[in-house]
Parts: C-alpha cells; structure tokens; sequence
C-alpha cells in the first residue's frame, strides 16, 4: 500500500520534471526566441489576445522578411508563450519558468500594470532586460529597476489632456476654471488607479471641482448607481477608466440610461471596439489611446511602412483593425531587433545597454528611454469617435478633426 | 457619510436604487431557483451556475447574430416585419437560448452529472467546479475574449423630472423574470413530471418504488435547471455584458440566495434575490461601487452570525 | 489510539530526503518545488476542517491573505512609511539593506502568524458554532467580504496592490535567494506534516472526528466541541497564514484580490487537492496537492490555451471516477481492512 503511494509520487515528480520540459538555449542556431506570459484567459484576455497579435504579426514580418542580421549572421525570432489568466501571481510564476526552465534571456511583458508589477521584480533578480508595451503604471518606473523597458507613455498621462481639453474650452467659452465639475469612475486596479492619479492632478492643477470620485469594483458589469449620481451632479467631465470591460461597460450604460455629460472620457475604447458594438453611446467620446494610424511616423527599418501600413497589414492578418495595445505590442519586438543588432551580441547584459541607448522611429512613434525605462519620445494622443470613427483631436500638433464639445444631446 | 445620507434624502436616488436591484434581483432569483430545483432535487451544488447563464446570453446572441441579417436580406414581408421590430427579435431568442440549453443540460447529465447524483455534495461540488473551469476557457476559445452584448434597441423610460431612468430592456427583464417564476411554480404544482420532481425531491427512494423513473426526473431537472439558466442568460446580455469569465458572480450569489432562503421554497427566494439585488444598488449609492461587494457579504455574515446568536441562546444552532 | 505506522515513518523520510535534494537535482524547478511545498501545506491544514472535523470551509484564503499582508507590510513598517511605499504613483524608491530586510522578514513571519490566528480566533469565535451548509456559506462570504475591503484600504495599496521589498542588491547570489524560499517551504511541510500526524493520533484528533461524526453526541458526552473547533482552525490559520507570507514573497507582488484573496485559485484549490488525494486521511492532501501541482504546470506547458480545459475535465475523471480521492481508490481496490493510512471516516451524506 505505502510501497504504492511513495512509488505514485516518485512517478509524479519524475514524470512531471520530465514534462515540465527541460532548459534550452535561448539562441538555438539562427532562432532567438523571447519570452511572454500574456492573459489568453480571464478578465484580460481581450487585450490580451490584442497584445499576443501584436508580437506575433512583428515576428511574422521579420522572419517573413529574412530575419535580421548580427555580426553578419542572419537570426530569426520565436515567441515562447504563456498564458498568465490575468493573474499576477501566475505571471510571476511563469516569468521564474520563462528564464529559469525554458531558458529565456529576452522578455517581453505581459498586458496590464498589475502583471508587468508582478513579472518586473523576477527580470530584475535575473537581471534579463524585459521591454514591455502594456504596463504603463508610474508606480514600475519608481522602484529603480534596470532592466525595465516601457515603449508606451505612462498611465497618468493617457487622461490627463482630457482635462486639459476641457480647460482649454472652458476658456474660450470664458467661464472660469473654478466653475467646472468633474466626476471620476475608475476601476480598483494599479492602471486605472494611475489614470485616475493624473486626471485629479490636473483637476486640482486647474481648481476645478471634483464631484465624484467611485472606484468601481474588478468584478464590474454595473455603473448604473454612478451614472445616476453623474445624472444629478451633471458634471462637465467625464472620466471613465476600466480597460476593455470598463469601456464597453461605461459607453453601453451611457446610452442605456441617457446620461448626458458634454464631454465623456475613457480609456481602451479601440480594444473594446465601442466605436462598432456601441455606435450610439460612443458617439463623441473621447479616447485615451498611445497611437493612432494617422500619426506621421514610419519605421526606421521598413518592417511596416507607417500607421496606415500597418493597420493595413494587421486588418489582413486578423480581420480587425488593431488597438494600439497591438500596435505597441509590434514595436517592442522591433525595439528588440534593433537592440540585438547595434549590440552585436545576444548577451543579456549587452543587450540591455543596447536597448538603454535605443533611438528609433517606428509607425508607432519615437522610442528613447530615460534612465527609468520609460519612452520619454513619443505623446499620448486623445482621439474622438466621429460617425463611428476614431479622430485625433488633441494635442494640436496631430489633430485631424476639431473636437466637437460639447457633445450634442 | 455624507452619501449615506444624500442617498436617503434624494428620491430620485432610492427610486433608482430600487428599481435597479429589482432588476438585477430579478436575474438573480432565475438562476438561484435553478440551483435550489437541481441542489433540491438531485443534491448537487452547481458552481457552473453562472457559466450556464453567460452560455445562455452567447447562445441568444449568436440567434440574433445570425437571424437579424437573414431576415433583414429578405424580401419585407408582414411575417419579416414583425420580427424585426425592436424588442421581438430578442424576445424570440430567449427561448431559443432556453431550448438549446435545456438540450445541453440533457446531455450533459447524460454525459456527466448523472454520475455524480447519488453522491454527497461535496463530489457534485468539484465535478460541476471542474465543469465550470472547462466551460469557461471554451467559451473563451469559441466565443472570443471580446465583451459582446445583445442589442435590443429598445428606448428608455423616465419618471422623476427625468432623474430616474428605465430602460425599457430591463422593465422587460423583470416581467419576464416574474412570468417565468410563476410558469415555474404552475409546473411544479400541475404538470406530472412537476410532480414526479417533487415526490424525488422528497425522498427518492420512495419515488422509485412507485414507479418514477428517477433517471428520467434527474435529467429533467438539471436539464430544466439550465434552461432557465439560458433565459437568465439571455436577459443578461440584453442589460450587462457577456464575457466569458464573468459567470462566478452569478454563481457565488445565487449560492448565497439559495442559502438564505432555503431550500424548495420559491417565494422565498424570489424575495431574498430582490431584496439582495436592492442591498447592493443601495450600498453602490451609500458606500461606492468599490465597497459594494464587502458590503453585501459582509452583511451576509452578520445576518447568520446574528441568527445563530439568537438560534444559540436556545442552546440550537443554524444547520 | 492510531498508530504511525513504519510505513508511514519510511515514507515520510523518503519524502523529506527528497525534499532536501530536490533543489539540487533540479536547480531550474527551485520556485516551482517551493510551491508544491505551500499547495502540499495548505491542502493538509484545509483537511483539519474539512477532512478530519467536517467542516468544509471556503473562507481559508482569508487566513492565506491576512498573513501575505501582514509579512509584506510588517517588513516595511519599521523601516519606511508605509503610506509613502503604497501611494499611489509614488515617486520615492525605497530599498532595504541586508539587516533591514532580514529583521524586516523575521518580524513580517511573526506577525503573519499572529494575524492569522487572530483573525481564526475572532472570526471562529463568530461563525464556527453554525454547521452544514450555513458554516460553508458563512466562510464564502467573509473571504469575499475580507478581500473587497483589503482593496479599499488605501495605506496598504488599495487595488494598487503592494509591493514587496526586493531581495537586498548585491547580497548572495539569486540561488540562495530561490533556496531561502524553498527551505522555508519545506520545513513549512515538515512542521506542518509532524504536528497534524502527531494531533490526529491524540485525544484532540479524536474529538474532532467525533465533532464529524455526530457533534450533538459528543457534546452530550461532555466534551467541549466549541474548544475544538476553535483551536483547530487556528491551527490551520497558522500554517495558512505563513505559507501566504511565503507566496507574498515568492511573487514579489501582492494584489488584493488576484492573489492575496484570490477564492478563485488558492482558495477553491486547497478544497481540491485535499479532495483528489482524499479527505480526511493523512496522506491524502498530499498526494492530491502534489498530483494537482504537477498537472496544472503540465497542462501550462503543452495546453496553451485549453489548460484549464484540460484541468477542469481531470477534476471532472477524478471526482466521477475515483470519488474517494486518489488514496481512496488504492484502498478499496486492494480492500484492505486495517490500513495504516486511513483514518478514513464513514463519507457522511448531507
């Protein structure tokens, strides 16, 4: 009997080290491969998914082109996966398994703040160099860490020029700055928590009044009772941040309920697609987005050409047009090949001073890093759905289309 | 505090707060009875509850998604015009959501649960658990991770110089929740197989030995139960969102209802679903959507904490 | 009186020379051998409720979080303001010394450890007088209820989350870092192991299968169930409560819900593992949280995608099955009636 369970579990340990599979080489022949944990389930995974297609479409581009060459030897890319189901506990676990079990020198991050909180500790103890394009929450750029790479701007900026915005306006309308409300309703997570830190910054900046301040729970499917109190409040400014559930959820009960608020702001409304699935509520909302097809980049090295290209590109591969959590997603790979080539070298620590000094321009904007990791080159756009179509709006420099403020009843 | 007291002092708030938790109490006492019918009759908690009711809203999206623009393609006929009339359409696929999944609930206590029946409950607590995590990734992977909704294009009502809204979808939603309760109940007291429920539910070995077909009763039941779990589904699309992760709430309180209410007693749970369901709008308004969750499950516990206080001064203890 | 039989003894030194190795024979596994460790602690103390007195609880995430919080905040506090090392978007960087962070890490142990059997001694002072179906229900909720308001409290992070202080810059090599944790984990087992074997051979571990067997018969036979039942579950609290600081550690990164409270996975998977080993026997949750352990990484690595599908249809085989776990089955099949291992109850129907 006991002969039987020591033997059971002598099996399982050896069956499982044998399955779990053994440490490779992270350049084997002419492959690099990189490492990601990306949410392919659970409350992530649409952006998620964006993220995952994002890489892939860069690998499939490089490799499709004939690779890229170091110290004249021509390499191509893979991607390891894995999937995190949105939890940062599974992605800090699976970033241990990615450098110590499969070998991997290069990472890539995972979607969300709260993963990318979760997997930077574990890099930086291996001291293996991760460039991430979805974790923008200020609070990864304060630990010192060194092997941290941000392609995207930080997550208290993505609304901040909303109020901005609305001060602007506010100004020509010439009513005083002290008169406007704005109403706050983000979700409980390290993102949203940003988003919402540099809007009330900037609400405070300007003295404006903030009449409500909700954090919705993670479990979120209702804003009604937040949406009523917006009804009665009737603020001037609407700022609503909860990733792709957080927008859809926001836009749909927007247009449920009737609240009218001359201007609504929020974030992720391209990978949540409420420009499509919620035509009448997401009419003249404004969006938080970190690139947008019409912006006048294009790519140092011709990988994609520019915006259009690239939605171009990607619309032929996925039969959707990308957000720019893919978009991003695509350029942190691109940042990786320009590193390894001006490194000369696939040595971790090489790499990394290589990607340090990074200066590049790619469809999806300028990349250059501070000595916190953090993509100090490139702006956040606001965009606004007109006819169910995405607009940049601000900042000036870019803007396409005059905002339309206020919105129309 | 101070939105504590705003709240109370603002009808258009408490109007608001009610009409909304009836709502969503509405969609809870369908799911909860469904529970309580199968934790009744065949003794299994179902913790894939809540992932039968998102498979119900997909089901009914899928219907619509699918029907919508092959009647639109046709020739107008009066036959094509009713149907696409706002609201019919959706209307229409709550029970084809219902029906597809009463075919599924057959099959899989065909497949599985039928397994697991005589079991005590905690076996039936980890099968369904194991089915729950199983069903959600391949809604995941069928349905993709993208938040779908139903669109009903149904208009909204407004009371109160417009400060209290309704849209009609949800109106809908708890008048259909109300007519399905009493179909129920009419069911289970009428019908014969209602009766063969019961007389299972009561003791089945019983039931056996005068002739019911206990197998039969079994697979109904859970087959029912899932049914009702496909309309429940098929409104939440209409009024929140489908995804395919967000079906353990629905689970956790249905649980909750049930256990509140007890067993076999149908007006008591609708009444604890409405009265959970007003609870957490309330505490949305009173303490923030933030608190909202703590709030309900903390009162949970102080409920039963008190009962079994005043139970235990009878030297007696809730069980 | 249950004897631990030579059997028993020889199988558990086998185990914990294994377990002594292990890191050295599979360097690259070290994190992944340290939480087979803290699955195989917490599913052996979820069984002194659940298993050997009846009580099935769902609330022992609470227990799991409270001790991740407290060692995470407990190794700040002295050191830092914890409002500035949570606030939101901070811009300060802290770092601990070697001293610091490991005064900081004993003294965040001790008080993981206070906290979680505090909060068993409140909470089961509360609630451990229902029975049934209420006592589960009851558990449920406060896990839920304990996590949401964690998120909300702004000092320790609030849905920010909260960071742990890094392993010291410079200090030793990362692999006596990952060993650090392993050893803890493993003498977490070895503790955990020893007193759980040791209680359920006494006259405590009989008390509490007579609490499962017929509460109202042995509190007529004057026994003081409540006394029991308490100290039972702060017994759990302990063991939980540690292996939660250790996975605060392990991960570096504690979000309130996703993993201090997370009902999800820690919380429904201790109920598991000691359910496919086999509840109420010793060796049960062990092999079950190993068994469980193993195919969830397995599933992770070759079902990319459908793991949980994968998972989820296994729970589903071995619950239809091998219903009295995976001990349970060997045991019926060779019908062995003394068998050193069980201390297997009579499966009560509810």
């Amino acid at each position: 009997m006991n002969k039987k369970i020591s033997k059971l579990i002598l099996g399982f340990s050896a069956l499982t080290l044998l399955l779990v599979g053994s440490a490779t080489a992270k350049v084997d022949g002419d492959i690099v491969t990189l490492g990601a944990a990306v949410s392919l389930t659970g409350k992530y995974s649409t952006n998620g998914k964006h993220t995952k297609n994002g890489y892939d479409l860069a690998v499939k581009r490089i490799n499709e082109n004939g690779g890229f060459k170091v110290k004249g030897k021509t390499y191509k890319i893979a991607v390891k996966y894995y999937d995190d189901e949105s939890t940062p506990a599974r992605a800090a676990q699976l970033a241990e398994r990615l450098i110590k079990q499969d070998g991997i020198q290069f990472m890539l991050g995972p979607y969300s703040s709260g993963l990318t909180k979760a997997m930077a500790p574990v890099t930086e103890n291996y001291k293996i160099p991760m460039i991430e394009a979805n974790g923008a929450s200020r609070s990864l750029f304060t630990k010192g860490y060194k092997y941290l790479f941000a392609i995207l701007t930080s997550a208290d900026q993505y609304l901040a020029g909303a109020v901005d915005l609305l001060a602007e306006k506010a100004k020509e309308e010439g009513r005083s700055l002290k008169t406007l409300k704005v109403a706050v309703a983000v979700e409980n997570d390290p993102f949203s928590l940003d988003v919402r830190l540099g809007a009330v910054e900037k609400v405070n900046k300007y003295k404006m009044k903030l009449v409500l301040d909700e954090k919705l729970p993670k479990s979120l499917d209702d804003m009604a009772a937040i949406l009523t109190k917006v009804r009665a409040l009737k603020p001037d400014l609407l700022i609503v941040s909860g990733h792709a559930k957080g927008a859809a959820t926001a836009a749909r009960q927007i247009d449920q309920f009737r609240v009218y608020v001359p201007m609504v702001a929020m974030t992720h409304c391209d990978s949540a697609q409420i420009e499509q699935k919620y035509p009448v509520g997401a009419e003249n909302i404004l969006c938080a987005a970190q690139w947008h097809k019409k912006l006048t980049y294009s790519d140092d090295d011709n990988l994609f050409g520019d915006g259009n290209d690239y939605v171009d590109i990607f619309t032929r591969e996925y039969g959707y047009s990308p957000p720019y959590q893919s978009a991003e997603s695509s350029t942190a790979i691109q940042v990786y090949v320009d590193a390894f080539k001006r490194a000369g070298s696939f040595n971790p620590q090489k790499v990394r001073n290589a990607i340090a000094k990074t200066k590049l321009q790619s469809f999806y904007g300028n990349v250059k890093f501070n000595q916190y990791g953090q993509n100090i080159a490139k702006p956040m756009v606001l965009l606004q759905v007109i006819n169910s179509e995405y607009n940049v709006v601000a900042p000036t420099k870019w803007a396409s289309t005059p905002l339309i403020y206020p919105r129309p009843k | 505090m101070d939105s504590i007291i705003q709240f109370f002092t603002t009808p258009s708030f408490l109007m608001q707060a009610l009409i909304n938790g009836m709502v969503i109490g509405a969609l809870f006492s369908l799911a909860a009875y469904g529970l309580a019918l199968v934790w009744g009759v065949m003794n299994i908690i179902n913790v894939a509850q809540g992932d039968f009711v998102i498979l119900g809203g997909y089901v009914a999206f899928y219907a619509l998604g699918i029907s919508t623009p092959f009647l639109e393609a046709l020739q107008p006929n009066f036959f094509s015009r009713i149907l696409l009339t706002p609201g019919i359409l959706p209307l229409l696929s709550i029970p084809i959501a219902s029906s597809i999944l009463f075919v599924f609930g057959y099959l899989l206590y065909k497949v599985i649960i039928y397994r697991i029946v005589s079991r005590d409950l905690f076996t039936s607590l980890l099968a369904t658990f194991g089915i729950s995590l199983a069903l959600q990734q391949l809604m995941n992977l069928s349905f993709g991770a993208d938040v779908q909704f139903i669109n009903t294009g149904l208009p909204t009502l407004f009371f109160m110089d417009d400060l209290v809204a309704l849209p009609v979808v949800r109106l809908f939603s708890l008048i259909l929740a109300s007519i399905l309760s009493v179909f129920i109940v009419i069911f289970l007291k009428k019908s014969k197989m209602g009766l063969a429920i019961r007389a299972v539910s009561q003791n089945a070995r019983a039931a056996a030995l005068i002739g019911v077909n206990t197998d039969r009763v079994y697979a109904f039941t859970f087959a029912l139960n899932t049914a009702i779990c496909g309309a429940c589904g098929a409104l939440v699309g209409m009024i929140f969102n489908l995804h395919p992760y967000i079906g353990t709430p629905y689970t956790v309180r249905s649980f909750m209802i049930v256990i509140f209410a007890g067993l076999g007693n149908l007006p008591a749970v609708i009444l604890s679903a409405l009265g959970l369901g007003v609870f957490e709008e309330s505490a949305d308004f009173m303490f923030g959507a933030e608190l909202r969750l703590a709030f309900v499950f903390s009162l949970l516990v102080f409920v039963l904490v008190f009962r079994n206080w005043r139970l235990s001064k009878k030297r007696e203890y809730l069980k | 009186m249950r004897d631990f039989t030579k059997n028993d003894i020889r199988l558990f030194i086998a185990l914990c020379s294994l377990g002594l190795v292990a890191p050295i024979l599979f360097p690259a596994y070290i994190n992944q051998l340290s939480f087979a460790w803290i699955f195989v602690v917490i599913a052996l103390s979820w069984d002194m409720q659940g298993g050997h007195m009846g009580y099935n609880s769902f609330g022992n995430i609470v227990f799991f979080g409270v001790g991740m919080y407290a060692a995470a905040s407990f190794q700040i506090l002295p050191f830092f303001s914890l409002g500035d090392w949570t606030e939101a978007g901070g811009v300060q960087t802290f770092e601990h010394s070697v001293s610091q962070y490991f005064s900081g890490y004993a003294l965040g142990i001790l008080f993981a450890a206070i906290a979680a059997v505090a909060t068993a001694f409140i909470f089961g002072n509360l609630i451990l007088k229902m029975r049934g179906h209420y006592f589960a229900i009851c558990t449920l909720a406060l896990g839920v209820a304990i996590g949401e308001v964690f998120a909300s409290i702004e000092i320790l992070g609030a849905g920010q989350g909260l960071s742990l202080a890094v392993w010291p810059r410079g200090f030793l090599d990362d692999t006596y870092r990952r060993l650090f944790f392993y050893y803890q984990g493993f003498l977490l087992f070895v503790l955990c192991f020893l007193s759980i074997s040791y209680i359920i051979r006494t006259r405590f571990g009989m008390t509490l299968n007579a609490i499962r067997d017929g509460e109202d018969k042995a509190e007529s036979m004057g026994l003081n169930t409540n006394f029991y039942k308490i100290s039972s579950w702060i017994l759990s609290a302990f063991f939980i409560g540690l292996c939660g600081a250790l996975v605060g550690h392990l991960v570096g990164f504690i979000d309130p819900i996703d993993v201090a409270f997370s009902g999800a996975t820690y919380g429904i998977w201790m109920i598991i593992m000691a359910i496919i080993g086999g509840k109420g026997r010793l060796w049960g949750p062990v092999i079950g949280a190993l068994f469980f352990h193993a195919f969830n990484e397995i599933f992770w690595t070759y079902f990319l995608g459908w793991q949980r599908v994968a998972l989820g249809l296994i729970i589903v085989i071995i619950v239809v099955f091998f219903p009295e776990g995976i001990l349970g089955f060997f045991q019926v099949r060779k019908k062995s009636s003394v068998s050193a291992l069980s201390t297997q109850p009579q499966q009560q129907k509810k």
